[in-house]
């Protein structure tokens, strides 16, 4: 692989996974023998695509170990949740704090991050998970673990984290209602958690499934979605290095109004992929119904990834409002493909239709 | 339902019709002082809220305006009938606030892309139907128009009710679960036009009930 030192978001040596690391994770994963064309089909995965793995984690962010603080702070961390558990907090403290920003692009403000939200747990109003927070017991918390792999089980969010490095990473967030923002999350890779549970070699769809309980969720009560929320990814997207099991956000973990206590975070495909507060964790070897595509097939895919040339029936997503923006200056932005993670994942969609595959 | 009781004469009500202007007013006095005050209330798209807020606001001022009718039936007031003019004005207000947000808050008067928008989209041309619909209307809410155009007046007014289906249309139409977000608004509607309709099957049992207690 050429490594362009010219590219500013290209990854110095030290960001690299070590070799090591890319041949245990060629060796787990399921193998697969799609053939182009087919969108649920993965691509074989190649050192190639490995070594692209590793540049995308290079482009997340400059990843130092917690305890090497960096001189220059790319946010201000903020005020952690009184309900966190003791290891959550230590957890957190020592992940690897960013120490540079690859977007480039300005944060938006922790304020906005938590105060505009689509989660209809809490209600459909940009507010509402904000100001009906307060409901969501994240402790205890467990995740079930089942499908095809070799260990299904339980699993408390302690176990589950536990055995990895948090970082940060910084990530551009694209919402299908053509708004966005730049998020420092933090959390662990997807793919490492997934490993752990052995995927069976017919697993090629993860299935995620947000927490079902009324009295945490209020608005779970009234009918607007067909609940629980789901969604799920195939296999190749979730180990892709730049999917992120997220904990939480500038340096603390996550508020319930951004689907606390774990959520995932896939960057390069619109919000409403990114499912939160998660309970359930299901390999399979179907794709998912997912509950937008539930709603309306027509407006919303499995892939659902950003792509400013495919319109939505309701949005043209060709470009996006940049959160936040002032009264008289809408600050529209672009739409990039992929979100502008084109270089790390357009690969997994080689051959395919994204018109049809949208 | 009717209620008894002394009617009170045009004179009497028109002395409170400031009170029903300040009502419909308050919507905008509060969007106003947020605007100027309170800007952070907005949120991060300020834009976007003003327009939703407008939107609504069109949308429950039309619904009052509506119940005016019904409302003066049930009390027995035949002279508030007169107080709709200033619902049917105060909602066109709302909702030409809420086109002019669209235009130039929201789109940042891009020509190119309002006209692509209202093309690609349905409910967003429906809106802008509705509006249009709507100037005739405000054009003759006067006295004098009203008098001029006599019948004709009545058969032109009716095109409100095509304005409330439209403006029920566009916002259920934009909204992402559809009718699970606005059933409230159109079953109000629904039942403010079944209103209507019941009146118009008995009028002789209307005529027999007024002013008596029932």
């Amino acid at each position: 692989m050429l490594i362009r030192h010219t590219d500013p978001e290209a990854p110095s040596g030290s960001d690299i996974t070590p070799e090591t690391a890319y041949r245990q994770r060629s060796r787990r994963l399921p193998a697969s023998d799609g053939g182009a064309g087919d969108p649920w089909a993965q691509p074989s995965i190649s050192r190639r695509h490995l070594l692209q793995a590793g540049a995308a984690i290079g482009a997340a962010g400059l990843i130092l170990p917690g305890t090497a603080q960096a001189a220059t702070r790319i946010y201000n961390p903020e005020a952690e949740r009184p309900d966190a558990p003791a290891w959550l907090r230590n957890q957190i403290a020592r992940r690897g704090v960013a120490t540079n920003n690859p977007t480039g692009e300005t944060l938006t403000p922790y304020r906005d991050a938590t105060n505009y939200n689509n989660f209809y747990e809490f209600g459909t109003g940009k507010s509402d998970p904000a100001d009906k927070a307060g409901s969501l017991r994240i402790q205890p918390w467990s995740v079930r673990v089942d499908g095809l792999c070799d260990k299904p089980g339980n699993y408390a969010l302690e176990d589950l984290l536990k055995p990895h490095a948090m970082q940060d990473r910084i990530y551009r967030f694209r919402c299908v209602e053509a708004w966005s923002m730049v998020v420092p999350w933090l959390g662990v890779s997807l793919g490492d958690v997934l490993r752990r549970f052995a995927p069976k070699s017919n697993a090629r769809f993860v299935h995620f499934t947000t927490l079902l309980d009324s009295k945490q969720f209020p608005a779970q009560r009234t009918p607007i979605l067909d609940w629980p929320y789901r969604e799920g990814l195939r296999l190749d997207e979730a180990m892709h290095p730049l999917t992120l099991l997220a904990t939480g956000l500038y340096g603390r973990s996550l508020p319930d109004q951004n689907g606390a206590p774990l959520r995932l975070i896939v960057p390069w495909k619109y919000g409403f992929k990114s499912i939160k507060s998660i309970v359930r964790i299901t390999f399979s070897d179907k794709a998912p119904v997912t509950t937008w595509m539930g709603m309306a097939p027509e407006e919303y895919g499995f892939f659902a990834n950003v792509n400013p040339a495919v319109a939505h029936p309701r949005w043209s997503q060709s470009r996006e409002r940049r959160l936040p923006n002032s009264l008289f200056s809408p600050n529209w932005k672009p739409t990039l493909p992929f979100n502008g993670y084109a270089r790390q994942v357009a690969g997994l969609y080689r051959g395919m239709d994204l018109a049809k595959w949208f | 339902m009717v209620l008894s009781g002394k009617r009170l004469t045009v004179a009497q009500l028109d002395r409170w019709r400031w009170l029903w202007h300040l009502l419909l007013a308050v919507p905008l006095l509060y969007l106003l002082w947020q605007i100027g005050l309170r800007p952070e209330q907005l949120g991060p798209d300020p834009a976007k809220s003003v327009l939703h807020f407008t939107g609504e606001w069109a949308l429950y001022v039309m619904l009052a305006g509506l119940a005016v009718t019904p409302v003066a039936r049930v009390l027995n007031q035949p002279a508030i009938i007169r107080w709709r003019r200033a619902g049917g004005l105060w909602a066109f207000t709302y909702a030409l606030l809420h086109g002019l947000t669209y235009g130039v808050l929201y789109m940042g008067l891009d020509w190119q892309r309002i006209t692509a928008d209202v093309i690609e989209h349905p409910f967003v041309w429906i809106g802008l139907l509705a509006l249009v619909l709507y100037l005739p209307l405000v054009i003759t809410s006067t006295r004098n128009w009203q008098r001029r155009m006599g019948r004709n007046w009545v058969r032109l007014h009716r095109l409100f009710y095509v304005i409330g289906v439209l403006g029920l249309l566009h916002v259920t139409w934009l909204e992402k679960v559809g009718l699970l977000e606005t059933w409230p608004y159109v079953a109000a509607f629904i039942i403010l036009m079944l209103l209507r309709l019941l009146k118009r099957r008995k009028p002789a049992a209307v005529a027999r009930h007024a002013g008596s207690s029932s």
